[in-house]
């Protein structure tokens, strides 16, 4: 592919184009500021001195924070960026783990059929009928709250929806000529689900894994807010934001900032999300994800 | 629709509530921690632990624990709050209705202000309108309902006073009714209004995002298909299309959304609650978390499960009537 083409492309859907951007850009500010900046993110410096300059000012040794500092004095830019890591982490581990989880339940239950199919369904009906937050908040008030058991906790909520999809495609896709040809040329069963049948059954999975990555994001920030996910000082988008809470009268870009760049993330990956599905699965199940 | 599949159907939604409720029995027993100790001063002798937790039952081993839980539940007995000894049914019969009021009037919002929106954009797919509608919904519904609360009392608090907005645009951010005020009547009742606007106004925000989001493409994969093309060539007005042929197709999903909708909208409320201090289903359960007051937790999860599987009931027996050519959800 040429520029030329790519730049074609971008024109025709500009906010595919756009989302793709802002994701690029999201993806390398998180992965470049913090090594490259002179501020430490973490550590608590002058606090008297530092603690809630509003953005774009310079502190007393000539030092631009671009955000502004938070009440500990630390920068916000820097501080945001190195959240991102955990939130961007947290989106695509939990999105992608949920939605290999679900498939595998999914392609399971329809290709073996039987009581098999029946548990599984019924314990995907159980889980799923369960409003994901009350399921997320119960599993993470269980255990220590942590980077850890956030992602285990976000995958062991999120497989529900795309195990049905995937079980519904991999029947559909089961009575079509080309499994019936890959059987009778005397292919094994699980080879002919692993290269006939699931590759034809995942689109529906490959949309929701990306519009789950945002609402895995805001899933985590929801229970960062609240205390039940990322500890402070380790930094998320959630955990910054219920630190600028008491002062959101005072000093609102605390609380702000951080909630801005986490919209933008979510809104990229739900339109690559919505790009997708326009041309994966064409359905409109899925849309409505549980919002935090 | 003969009986039979009625019938059957009461009875999947039965056997599903009682796999859920079993589902938050075990999930809570396998919390580590124990909740007598908790409850207990550190320095409390083993006896007197001993003795609560013989007191709450947590002493006999769990098929028993689960046969006594199952037992008092099926005959309305929650059990009492390990934190507060108060009947579970008191605790959550005062929570209920707030998260209740709250959820059905933002939903009713959303789906006033959600629905058009999407119509609008469905009909014109691919127009600057619709471009624009996107983006905009796609922002709110990628934002954080308790981010906007705290940009919203910002805004409405101190942002009223500095930027001298009128004194009833300055809302309260705090709490269902103003303390200490003694109100009755009308008064009271445009007090704790003046509560609700911002939580429903946020959450309606949100609800409304996603029905645009679904509306607009429900529309437009209606309007591609023949009857409508045939509409328009008969030479019907666009309204007369919109209306009558696109919009009579797109209803009947958004019914049973609508009824979908609700539990989600109740749960989603739990962030508003913690930000605006409203002492409903939400905040309850927050508290409960906290403290490891399992039967309150326990009885809030079910209530809202049992919330999901009414509304999956009622969407599955009202969408054949909508509509004759489905016959389920």
């Amino acid at each position: 592919m040429t520029w030329e083409s790519v730049l074609r492309r971008a024109r025709r859907e500009p906010l595919a184009a756009g989302a793709l951007l802002l994701l690029v850009a999201m993806t390398l500010g998180v992965v470049l500021v913090p090594p490259l900046s002179r501020q430490d993110p973490i550590a608590i410096g002058d606090v008297l001195a530092l603690r809630y300059l509003p953005p774009f000012t310079r502190d007393a040794s000539g030092v631009l924070h671009l955000l502004g500092t938070d009440r500990f004095g630390r920068d916000l830019f820097v501080r945001m960026m190195l959240a991102g890591r955990i939130s961007l982490l947290v989106g695509v581990v939990g999105s992608v783990a949920a939605a290999a989880l679900g498939t595998a339940v999914g392609a399971l239950a329809a290709w073996v059929g039987g009581t098999a199919d029946r548990l599984l369904m019924a314990a995907t009906d159980a889980l799923l009928a369960i409003p994901r937050l009350v399921l997320l908040l119960v599993c993470a008030s269980l255990w220590r709250p942590g980077l850890t058991s956030v992602m285990i906790v976000l995958v062991a909520t999120g497989w529900m929806g795309v195990a049905r999809m995937v079980r519904a495609e991999v029947l559909g896709v089961r009575s079509r000529p080309y499994v019936d040809a890959a059987v009778a040329l005397g292919a094994r069963s699980g080879r002919v689900l692993w290269r006939h049948a699931l590759p034809n059954a995942l689109g529906p999975a490959i949309v929701a894994t990306a519009l789950g990555v945002g609402n895995a994001i805001l899933l985590e920030s929801g229970l960062s807010f609240l205390g039940l996910g990322v500890q402070p000082p380790e930094p998320s988008w959630g955990n910054m934001i219920a630190g600028g809470r008491d002062a959101i009268v005072t000093a609102p870009w605390i609380a702000l900032a951080p909630g801005i760049a986490l919209i933008i993330t979510v809104l990229a990956c739900t339109l690559i999300g919505d790009w997708l599905r326009d041309r994966l699965a064409g359905e409109a199940a899925g849309l409505l994800g549980e919002r935090v | 629709m003969s009986a039979l599949p009625l019938a059957r159907r009461v009875r999947d939604a039965l056997v599903l509530y009682w796999l859920v409720m079993s589902l938050t029995f075990v999930l809570v027993r396998l919390a580590p921690g124990d909740p007598a100790t908790m409850l207990v001063p550190p320095d409390a002798s083993p006896a007197v632990v001993h003795r609560l937790r013989h007191d709450f039952g947590l002493d006999a081993s769990y098929p028993v624990q689960y046969a006594r839980w199952l037992g008092a539940t099926l005959t309305g007995n929650l059990g009492e709050s390990f934190a507060t000894h108060e009947p579970v049914t008191h605790v959550l019969a005062r929570a209920a209705p707030i998260s209740l009021g709250l959820g059905l009037a933002s939903l009713a919002l959303t789906f006033i202000v959600g629905v058009p929106l999407g119509l609008v954009q469905g009909m014109r797919r691919g127009s600057r309108w619709d471009h624009a509608l996107t983006v905009a919904t796609t922002t709110v519904y990628a934002m954080p309902s308790f981010w906007i609360a705290l940009a919203l009392v910002a805004v409405f608090t101190y942002g009223a006073s500095t930027l001298g907005l009128p004194v009833w645009l300055r809302l309260p951010a705090f709490g269902i009714r103003t303390p200490g005020a003694s109100l009755h009547g009308w008064a009271a009742a445009w007090d704790v209004g003046r509560h609700a606007i911002l939580p429903v106004a946020i959450l309606a925000a949100v609800g409304a995002a996603g029905i645009a989001r679904y509306t607009r493409t429900s529309v437009a994969d209606v309007s591609a298909q023949d009857f409508v093309r045939t509409a328009r060539a008969k030479g019907l007005s666009p309204a007369r299309v919109s209306l009558r042929h696109v919009m009579a197709n797109v209803l009947a999903p958004l019914v049973v959304l609508f009824a979908l909708a609700l539990p989600g909208l109740v749960a989603g409320s739990i962030f508003v609650e913690a930000v605006f201090a409203w002492p409903g289903m939400g905040r309850a359960m927050l508290d409960a978390i906290a403290a490891r007051d399992y039967p309150v937790v326990m009885a809030a999860a079910t209530v809202y499960a049992g919330a999901v599987i009414f509304a999956n009931l009622a969407a599955d027996l009202v969408l054949p009537l909508l509509d004759p050519r489905r016959t389920s959800a």
